[in-house]
């Protein structure tokens, strides 16, 4: 171990990461300090799987691919020594293999790229199969015939993605090894995490070496390269110590690969596998990475410019093929490295020509720390490259990705912007340009003020206006709205961003638009936390929610309305004009207006507008000017012709009689008589069936809610002058009597016994609660011996019809129980409301009472509840005459 | 009414050295008891020699394979007749390695036309109505002190230009260790499409000397970087290569 780590960092580093550590209770000291060294690749070791996605979904092709796999052909050559005499038992070996792969040789041609990957995967499949069917030669054949895949470098720029896809076959191929010898130790007993060579059983080091003599003698360099390193890992079960010769060798093995791409992937397989297997041995990485820089000349070299001729490949293309494996390598090297050794690096990169695609993996595998605190060296080195090679932009887009994540000194800042702002602003290219934008508006956002965005954004929307460039940019462009809606959260600077809104127009395309203003939106409200009345902020915002609501069209999912809607409420609820309530009114009926299509919308403006009505009364102490008194009414009009437009039945009649509240509330009788009976006239309407969370269910339970709460509202609205008695009580009970109820059900008998405490409660002289100002029925009437005629009259025929319903109920067996409940429920609704001294009352109470127990349907612990309660009435004065009703009410007899 | 015979070694790579002891167990199985006539265990090492059919005819070679070579014979009986009970029995065995007179023991080899093995054999003798039961078991050799000797070439010049150096970091190597070495590509007028480093065994029968190929691995693939060294690594195939020997009878060089 030659890196300077010292033991501090390294613990340190071992407590950074607790999730690595294995199980300390082993009071082992010496091994757990074996285990850490070990285990020093943290959790801050970006791992190979986050590349792989990336390099796949980057380096494509559109040629036609080929495979090209001899199975078995050459097997005499690969796997056997010896070949022209083997023994009988080996010969026959031979031939059995033969006979599995029998004329197995193909090549298959003209494959696309996904085809390609298809057919590696199936590969992958058929390794698995083989080892699960114990034919571990076959699977060792199809992991060479994979890696000599690699060697083949047509279609050039599809070479990373296919050393990712093949890679995968060798990591399952190492696994697979692994686990098998790993489970023949474990037959006696099981190994510790921390196992050493002199754990393991003989037979497993014996299967251990076979595999590594049979892949000495595999023919090919680049197969036998490969297999090695993928099984690398089994060295722990023969030699502790192995893996420090053998990773020098495997790296010297290296240079025998003539193709620079071709060597340089095998170099980052190696690190990759080496990072896995021995952290700790930093050297042989250094020396890959030094070999690798030995070999940079061959790339201007004739072989390779020649293929590149035939390829029709450019050579800042070719270039940046290598960035993935020299990425790779120069992360493994910088991880956890001393200062020393990157600047070192750095200076051997400086010293060969043609060092820009090296400085460019620098920039990108280093720690952008480091990075950060050099930046004005690297843009010295940047600005010294040759042009020819590796484009200046890329450069500088890899030096705005360290930047973007740590800091320069502050001094050279505004330095930098400007030097990298002058290479990329040239960049003709519109896709190459807004890469390199896209990465530096962070830096920017980050570090200026809205001055310095704003002129990035005037840049970028005249680099991409141009044929309508913007239209293939459409991710980037995105990701310049994420960035900046990062940095800047006051959107009253925001938007005064002269070039913002401008920027947005560049989303032609609706999909991407609708995202955009999504994103802005979640944003604004997330971060929006004061009200505000600002005119900037409201005009765009409401030009982006408009955009939003415009895209909903018959084809939109409920879902996208849904969010939508949710969206431009929150940005509704952040609109506060203070004490200017017209104004606010004034902004509701332009958002009325705009947002038509998006009933939450409607029904959250409708809600703040009765809230601005109550807020108005809160303000008046309840006394309204003539002046305000107008504007309450205004709202109450708003309010009234903008329910209609709602298609829910149930946010129409629960709107109408809140919004009936507030009119009440705010002493606008006629408007409030117009709400009420609005709502009793749509009652009818009302479907039996509607759709709850996409599920048809029965209105009933809904409605009957609704009548019961409407019914409380009604007590304290008083009559209209011109016409009759309850009026609306009348109104309502004709509505529910016509309305067609589903067969078979109770609820408007429900409705009945609910509808007789309100007239109970009319009755009163003073009724339960009132509205401040407002006249109810009790000072209209003071308790007129006629009015409270009406309403015994009333309650007459409501007990009559559901004693009614009662009989109909006795008729069936099967009803009795409903029969049981109502009785029983009625008999309440009379005790707490009904005067019992009157006889014919208390008879039918009783015989309510008997009914509702006849057939032994009644809940014995309600009942017990009920008797006690009366007899607890009964104590009470005035109430004497219920002590006689208790001695009549039996208890069902528990049996 | 089954029986299966077995021979297990002690040791997992079957490798044994001159002087060592090869002890295992012979392992019976069988369902209900058996009646034998003895078990004896045998143990043989020996060279085969076949005439190449460049020195001799064809039918020759074929039929004139030269009369083996006995290293080691040794015979022990394990058990005498008599009746082995059901279930699975075992009975271990020790056989020192250990050769009588002036006689050498040679390390196990597999190759064209010289092979050197050693194997255990167990029979069992069973009545006229059964049959023997025979069973094979080879065990390997290694000798203690071994050599291979190569002889290796610097710098040769052909049709196109090029200079090639290189050198092996020994020439007496030891069998068990791989063969390690350099080459280096100076300049080269044409791309090099490959190096390869070939293992060449030499076999002497008689008056017949024949160089086959052992293995033939790929050093190098492609244009390599010029001046760079490549490193000459090979690992010696187990059983197929073996020191250098010379006999009176045969010779095996590399």
């Amino acid at each position: 171990m030659m890196d300077g780590t010292d033991p501090l960092s390294m613990f340190a580093a071992a407590n950074e990461t607790p999730a690595m550590a294995h199980s300390t209770t082993t009071g082992d000291l010496l091994r757990k300090r074996r285990e850490k060294e070990e285990e020093d690749v943290g959790a801050d070791f970006v791992p190979w799987s986050s590349k792989r996605g990336e390099i796949l979904a980057r380096f494509t092709t559109t040629e036609k691919l080929s495979i090209n796999l001899f199975m078995g052909s050459d097997r005499g050559k690969a796997l056997s020594p010896g070949s022209s005499a083997v023994s009988d038992k080996v010969r026959t070996r031979l031939e059995e293999l033969d006979d599995l792969e029998e004329g197995s040789q193909k090549e298959l041609l003209n494959l696309s790229q996904q085809d390609y990957a298809n057919r590696i995967e199936e590969l992958n499949q058929s390794l698995k199969e083989a080892w699960a069917s114990d034919q571990k030669v076959k699977a060792l054949k199809i992991v060479i015939q994979c890696s000599k895949l690699l060697s083949d470098t047509s279609v050039i720029q599809f070479y990373p993605s296919k050393f990712v896809l093949i890679t995968d076959i060798l990591d399952t191929f190492g696994r697979l090894v692994y686990d098998r010898i790993w489970t023949m130790c474990s037959d006696s007993q099981i190994l510790p995490e921390n196992f050493t060579s002199e754990d393991v059983n003989d037979t497993a080091k014996e299967t251990c070496l076979n595999w590594f003599y049979k892949i000495a003698s595999i023919r090919e360099l680049l197969p036998r390269l490969y297999v090695e390193v993928a099984i690398l890992k089994c060295n722990r079960f023969l030699n502790k110590s192995s893996i420090q010769e053998i990773l020098p060798r495997l790296t010297a093995m290296i240079r025998g690969i003539g193709d620079p791409l071709v060597a340089a992937y095998a170099r980052a397989y190696l690190c990759r596998v080496g990072m896995e297997v021995a952290p700790h041995l930093k050297d042989s990485l250094n020396r890959n990475f030094f070999d690798l820089l030995g070999t940079f000349r061959q790339i201007s070299g004739e072989s390779v410019q020649n293929q590149l001729v035939v390829q029709r490949v450019e050579t800042p293309e070719y270039l940046t093929l290598y960035s993935p494996a020299i990425n790779w390598i120069l992360q493994c090297i910088a991880y956890r490295a001393p200062e020393p050794l990157l600047t070192e690096m750095i200076e051997r990169c400086k010293t060969l020509g043609n060092n820009a695609l090296l400085l460019n993996s620098v920039m990108r595998a280093f720690r952008p720390e480091f990075v950060a605190a050099r930046a004005t060296d690297f843009i010295a080195m940047i600005k010294d490259c040759d042009e020819s090679g590796f484009p200046k932009h890329l450069l500088f887009g890899s030096l705005g990705c360290s930047l973007s994540s740590a800091d320069p000194p502050e001094s050279e800042r505004l330095t930098i912007l400007n030097e990298a702002w002058k290479v990329i602003t040239k960049v003709r290219s519109p896709q190459d340009y807004i890469n390199g934008a896209e990465i530096w508006v962070e830096f920017t956002c980050r570090h200026f003020s809205k001055r310095e965005v704003n002129t990035v954004l005037a840049d970028i929307i005249k680099h991409m206006t141009p044929d309508r460039a913007f239209e293939d940019a459409y991710p980037q462009l995105q990701s310049v709205i994420r960035k900046i809606l990062t940095y800047f959260h006051d959107f009253s600077i925001l938007f005064s961003m002269e070039r913002f809104l401008p920027f947005l127009d560049m989303f032609q395309k609706d999909s991407v638009r609708v995202e955009v203003c999504k994103s802005i939106l979640e944003v604004f409200i997330k971060h929006q936390v004061e009200l505000t009345r600002d005119p900037v902020i409201l005009n765009a915002m409401l030009h982006i929610c408009k955009t939003m609501h415009d895209s909903v069209n018959a084809l939109t999912l409920e879902d996208e309305k849904r969010s939508l809607s949710l969206l431009i409420i929150g940005f509704i609820r952040v609109v506060s004009f203070g004490r200017d309530f017209e104004q606010q009114l004034s902004f509701c009926v332009e958002a009325r207006a705009t947002f038509c299509n998006l009933e939450p919308v409607m029904v959250q403006l409708i809600h703040t507008v009765n809230q601005l009505a109550m807020e108005t009364r809160r303000v008046m102490r309840g006394n309204h000017s003539r002046k305000t008194a107008a504007f309450v009414r205004a709202c109450a009009a708003y309010s009234f012709i903008t329910i209609p437009s709602l298609s829910s039945i149930f946010s129409r009649l629960s709107l109408y009689l809140l919004s009936g509240q507030v009119a009440l509330a705010n002493q606008c009788l006629s408007q409030a008589d117009a709400f009420l009976k609005a709502a009793v006239s749509i009652l009818p309407e009302v479907p039996r069936l509607i759709s709850v969370e996409g599920k048809l269910r029965s209105s009933e339970s809904f409605l009957l809610d609704f009548i019961n709460s409407f019914m409380a509202t009604l007590l304290v609205v008083p009559d209209h002058p011109e016409h009759g008695v309850l009026y609306l009580v009348r109104g309502l009970l004709n509505m529910v009597q016509d309305y067609t109820w589903e067969d078979n059900s109770d609820a408007k008998v429900r409705v009945y016994i609910g509808a007789l405490p309100l007239l109970a409660a009319m009755s009163q002289e003073t009724f339960l609660y009132s509205v401040p100002k407002v006249d109810s029925n009790e000072t209209l009437y003071g308790g007129d011996p006629k009015f409270l005629s009406e309403i015994n009259k009333l309650c007459e025929t409501l007990i009559g019809q559901i004693l009614d319903h009662l009989k109909i109920l006795g008729r069936e067996e099967q009803t009795t129980r409903r029969q049981s409940t109502l009785a029983f429920s009625l008999f309440n609704v009379l005790l707490a409301h009904g005067d019992l001294r009157n006889n014919k009352l208390n008879q039918l109470s009783v015989n309510l009472w008997n009914l509702s127990h006849k057939h032994g349907h009644c809940e014995t612990r309600f009942s017990v509840r009920t008797l006690e309660h009366i007899k607890h009435q009964a104590q009470q004065l005035d109430m004497a005459h219920l002590s006689d009703t208790v001695q009549r009410l039996a208890l069902q007899s528990r049996t | 009414m089954s029986v299966t015979l077995d021979i297990r070694l002690k040791r997992a790579n079957k490798v044994y050295h001159e002087g060592e002891a090869v002890a295992g167990v012979i392992v019976l199985m069988c369902k209900e008891a058996l009646q034998h006539h003895g078990i004896s265990l045998n143990m043989e090492g020996s060279v085969n020699l076949q005439l190449s059919s460049k020195s001799v005819g064809v039918f020759e070679a074929f039929y004139n394979s030269v009369k083996p070579i006995q290293l080691i014979s040794n015979n022990i009986e394990v058990a005498k007749a008599g009746k082995i009970p059901g279930g699975k029995t075992e009975i271990p065995f020790e056989f020192p390695l250990n050769t009588k007179g002036n006689k050498v023991l040679y390390e196990t080899y597999h190759g064209v036309f010289v092979n050197i093995q050693y194997t255990l054999r167990c029979d069992m003798k069973r009545s006229l109505l059964a049959k023997d039961l025979t069973r094979n078991c080879e065990f390997i050799v290694h000798c203690q002190v071994i050599s291979v000797f190569t002889k290796h070439g610097t710098a040769r010049s052909l049709l196109p230009k090029f200079l090639i150096k290189g050198h092996l970091d020994a020439t007496n190597c030891v069998i068990s260790q791989p063969l390690t070495g350099e080459v280096m590509v100076e300049n080269s007028d044409v791309p090099i499409k490959s190096i390869e480093l070939q293992l060449v065994r030499v076999e002497t029968c008689g008056y017949a000397r024949d160089a086959t190929e052992i293995q033939n691995i790929q050093i190098a693939e492609g244009n390599v970087c010029h001046s760079l060294a490549i490193p000459i690594y090979m690992v010696f195939p187990r059983l197929f290569t073996c020191p250098t020997l010379e006999t009176t009878n045969f010779k095996v060089g590399q």
